[in-house]
């Protein structure tokens, strides 16, 4: 299974790219605890998830080809 | 009486009309923070004939703000912003009210100040004043234009806007129930900014607030758009309540003002110190609160003064039985602990000031030796 992740924000400055493919990931828990490891500096960041444009809650299960954003909260004005 | 010349060109507009022109005049605006975000919007409401806009800053004008914060001149740094923004907009269109509010938004003056005006625009520059705003506009039942940047992105979305009877559009909190830890996170004075960028989210910003005055168009509720100045993408995500995320947001006024929004966003504040010079001004001042925070029995003794003991080592268990108001002084042997003790305590009780003897009682003992 394939997804794909668009970052925003200081969560893209964290994984160096504002786009990437990842698999293997089956769900929204899976993939914040795959960033954790492999970027730890994600941690002390909040960010909302949503999949195909619409913010999801709690754990919620991929399928194949959806479009995973990464939404951390802006401060500046 | 509508001027309809200045007016004219919008009046043009079916969906507008004098209609439309007329909910403008006697809408009222608060604009938090003229900043990059604030400056582009606050010009343009006055220009489409807000009649009254409210201006929230407590801040002077700097040399650096300037390539973004569009009201602001060469000439005028080192002035209020509010002040200033206020001049400029009355220049530009005499004919609405234009109230400077030249000071710093805290969880004593929001409700008050936000109270007065029909939609609020948040142009501020950290977590901790957006979520009290966003806090404050729920309890008081008032929209809520956000509006973020950094870098080469920006963030618009409408908050709390009335859906039916009872229910209001998602807020703040729905969308990020947790602060991020602000010490992780940069902010433009940290990570930069593109002049522009505030600018097309301050428009933003404005153009959604002068729909929902006029009542047309699709707000950006129950939505966050975001926006990237590089390669002009904008996305539209839909945003649902989240039944978890309100469980810690204020339910009251007087939940409100007894909200510690610091510790909420985690930024951990230093309590200010005095000298010992100061300290011994202080000592005539029956209000004040001194508190040692050393070990029972350390040395040496103070009887000199009248305090109450309690150790740094029990302070945070001994916290829930405490009560603390106005001016309290910490003080340990050489400043250390005392400090310590003053930051917990501010912490926890938000209503008082903790101030830590610098130097310890060692430095005002050696002080009071030399005066003698």
């Amino acid at each position: 299974m394939e997804i794909k992740i668009l970052a925003f924000g200081a969560v893209a400055d964290v994984l160096s790219s504002g786009q990437m493919e990842l698999d293997n990931l089956i769900s929204t828990d899976e993939l914040r605890a795959y960033f954790e490891k492999n970027y730890p500096t994600l941690k002390s960041l909040s960010y909302a998830i949503a999949i195909n444009k619409k913010i999801v809650l709690g754990n919620v299960n991929f399928n194949n080809g959806d479009e995973v954003a990464l939404l951390p909260p802006f401060s500046g004005g | 009486m509508i001027n309809s010349e200045r007016y004219s060109r919008q009046i043009l507009l079916p969906q507008v009309g004098t209609h439309g022109q007329e909910k403008l005049l006697s809408s009222k605006v608060l604009v938090i923070g003229s900043g990059g975000l604030g400056c582009p919007a606050l010009q343009y409401l006055a220009a489409a004939g807000v009649g009254t806009i409210g201006i929230c800053d407590f801040d002077n004008i700097e040399l650096s703000n300037l390539h973004r914060q569009i009201l602001f001149s060469t000439n005028d740094i080192g002035k209020p912003k509010a002040q200033i923004a206020k001049a400029k907009l009355q220049q530009l269109n005499p004919e609405i009210n234009v109230i400077a509010h030249h000071l710093k938004l805290n969880n004593t003056n929001a409700i008050d100040l936000i109270s007065d005006y029909d939609i609020v625009i948040d142009g501020t520059d950290n977590f901790e004043t957006r979520y009290m705003i966003n806090d404050a506009c729920v309890l008081l039942k008032k929209p809520l234009v956000h509006g973020a940047v950094l870098k080469w992105q920006g963030q618009v979305a409408v908050f709390n806007v009335r859906m039916t009877e009872q229910n209001y559009s998602t807020n703040y909190r729905d969308l990020f129930p947790q602060p991020p830890d602000e010490n992780a996170i940069l902010s433009c004075n940290e990570a930069g900014v593109m002049g522009v960028l505030p600018g097309i989210i301050g428009l933003l910003q404005a153009t959604e607030t002068i729909k929902f005055i006029i009542g047309f168009g699709n707000l950006l509720t129950n939505q966050i758009l975001t926006y990237n100045l590089l390669n002009h993408q904008q996305q539209i995500f839909v945003l649902d309540p989240n039944p978890n995320a309100h469980a810690h947001a204020p339910q009251s006024r007087e939940e409100f003002e007894k909200f510690n929004y610091k510790s909420f966003c985690k930024i951990m504040t230093e309590a200010e110190k005095i000298t010992p010079q100061k300290f011994a001004t202080y000592l005539q001042d029956n209000s004040i609160t001194i508190i040692d925070v050393r070990e029972l029995n350390e040395e040496p003794a103070i009887n000199n003064f009248i305090h109450t003991h309690i150790p740094l080592s029990t302070i945070s268990t001994d916290i829930s039985s405490l009560s603390y108001t106005g001016t309290v002084i910490t003080f340990c042997n050489h400043g250390r602990r005392g400090q310590q003790a003053a930051n917990i305590l501010s912490k926890h009780f938000p209503e008082a000031t903790f101030v830590n003897l610098e130097g310890g009682i060692m430095a005002w003992l050696k002080l009071e030796e030399q005066q003698a």
